[in-house]
């Protein structure tokens, strides 16, 4: 499951930042990749469907205290809890 | 050239349905932010806003107009008859007389209203009227069947700027001598299901309480309402014996030609420097500022930035009034000129409701809690749009 759920964000990204999936690092950091404030909200928008969930991301708390979107390795895991939480 | 002044006043939002009321809450602080009301609101994530609370249209218009206005249309035209009366103007303004109103979203409701009845409810036909309802240029159109206006009657449309580039233009026409009296200023009733859910996704919305300039601070609080101003040339409203309340004294308008949502660039610092230059106004003479101050993390800080580098560093004191009324976006500029005016013919800076503890981050000197007694005779009045459009005004005090 975690593998699938780390293909579709890199896939996300990549359709976002304009890059091929293969230059996303599992573990690269969001900032480093250059995603503007309207990218990272298209890219939660295809998260939240993709996965049918609702992700808790305001854009004016810096330190996001309900969702780490910092890196990838971080929203993979943020996608996985999200999901147990709708299947519990 | 001629001065232009404002003479007349009126305004329907959630503190409120005329001005004396919003003028008193203006003066306590009051908020009035709240639970959204309409129909689905409980499919929302964020499920708060200034709505204009016990909203009776039937009360306020004959039966036979209703299914003429949508709602944008009945709060300006509230709106527009309190300004109207106390300016003390003939029920027919004339071929010198005109509207220009802002909007952002136009007849929303009424888009929602007959999609949902073709597309979710399967109906095969919609009301004939939906297009007059709808058009974004119907409120101003109304008010100029209503007071007889034959002059230049439009509507702009520049998202959260909307009201002051429509005051704004109004005035440069009656400066221009293209009119005498021009009704300017805007309206908006984008709280509805289908508006919030849009606004929703671009996860700027605060769940909780506008904060602006304040730390804790997590968005916009979006509002509904209308004000309107009458913008009057000085030698008219003098020869008819018309109580000056201000100055419209200049404008300034910029595009930061950058984002399309982000704040950025120098556009905001010139839009401030257009307007002081227009009004031949120093930055020290300004006593106040009605920020854009939307309460998300973006505006405050850049537009706190702006501000220091137009004043220097000890700027005037700041305050922004959308924690009260809410962002009413195409409308939220006339709200504002009405705290600014309060200002000047009061000596009272409206507060900033909200605010937990001042951002050390904005470095302003943001007025809080109450309204704050101050002596100023000029003011500026900062709009800071979605687009990168940014429209700010300057006030004077009436002599």
């Amino acid at each position: 499951m975690r593998a699938e759920i780390e293909a579709a964000v890199i896939e996300i990204l990549a359709r976002q930042l304009l890059l091929p999936a293969a230059e996303i690092a599992p573990d690269a950091r969001i900032e480093d990749l250059g995603l503007d404030s309207l990218g990272k909200a298209e890219a939660i928008f295809a998260l939240e469907e993709r996965f049918d969930i609702s992700v808790p991301f305001n854009a004016n708390e810096p330190d996001q205290p309900n969702f780490d979107f910092s890196t990838v390795g971080s929203i993979v895991r943020g996608v996985e809890a999200l999901i147990a939480a709708k299947a519990g | 050239m001629r001065r232009v002044v404002v003479t007349g006043l009126g305004t329907v939002n959630a503190l409120a349905h005329d001005l004396p009321g919003t003028l008193a809450a203006f003066r306590d602080g009051r908020c009035g932010i709240g639970p959204l009301t309409f129909r689905e609101a409980e499919r929302l994530s964020i499920r708060i806003g200034a709505e204009v609370r016990d909203w009776r249209p039937e009360e306020r218009f004959p039966a036979k107009d209703l299914p003429l206005l949508d709602r944008v249309t009945q709060y300006a035209l509230v709106a527009g008859a309190e300004a109207v009366a106390m300016a003390g103007l003939p029920a027919a303004i004339g071929p010198r007389g005109g509207a220009i109103l802002g909007t952002a979203a136009g007849g929303i409701g009424t888009w929602e209203d007959s999609y949902r009845a073709v597309y979710a409810e399967g109906r095969n036909r919609v009301s004939p009227l939906v297009v007059p309802r709808l058009m974004h240029n119907a409120p101003a159109a109304h008010l100029s069947m209503r007071h007889g206006l034959g002059g230049p009657v439009l509507a702009v449309s520049s998202a959260c700027a909307s009201a002051n580039h429509a005051i704004g233009l109004a005035f440069q026409l009656i400066r221009a001598g293209a009119a005498e009296v021009m009704l300017a200023g805007g309206t908006e009733a984008m709280l509805c299901f289908g508006g919030v859910k849009a606004w929703e996704g671009l996860r700027v919305l605060a769940p909780d309480a506008c904060r602006p300039f304040s730390l804790g601070r997590k968005g916009l609080v979006i509002g509904d309402g209308a004000g309107v101003l009458v913008l009057e040339a000085e030698d008219h409203a003098r020869a008819r014996g018309a109580r000056i309340l201000a100055e419209v004294a200049g404008f300034g308008m910029t595009a930061d030609a950058a984002d399309i949502v982000a704040p950025g660039g120098d556009g905001a610092v010139r839009a401030m420097r257009a307007a002081l230059a227009d009004a031949g106004l120093a930055p020290e003479e300004i006593g106040y500022v009605n920020a854009h101050g939307t309460g998300t993390l973006a505006n405050d800080r850049a537009e706190a930035v702006a501000i220091r580098e137009v004043f220097g560093p000890a700027p005037p004191p700041v305050s922004s009034t959308k924690a009260m009324h809410g962002h009413a976006i195409g409308a939220t500029g006339a709200l504002e000129a009405m705290a600014c005016i309060q200002a000047l013919t009061e000596s009272l800076l409206p507060p900033t409701a909200g605010v937990l503890a001042a951002d050390p981050d904005c470095g302003l000197d943001v007025v809080v809690g109450q309204a704050r007694p101050a002596q100023v005779t000029a003011v500026l009045s900062n709009a800071f749009a979605f687009g990168g459009l940014n429209a700010v005004l300057a006030f004077r005090r009436a002599d």
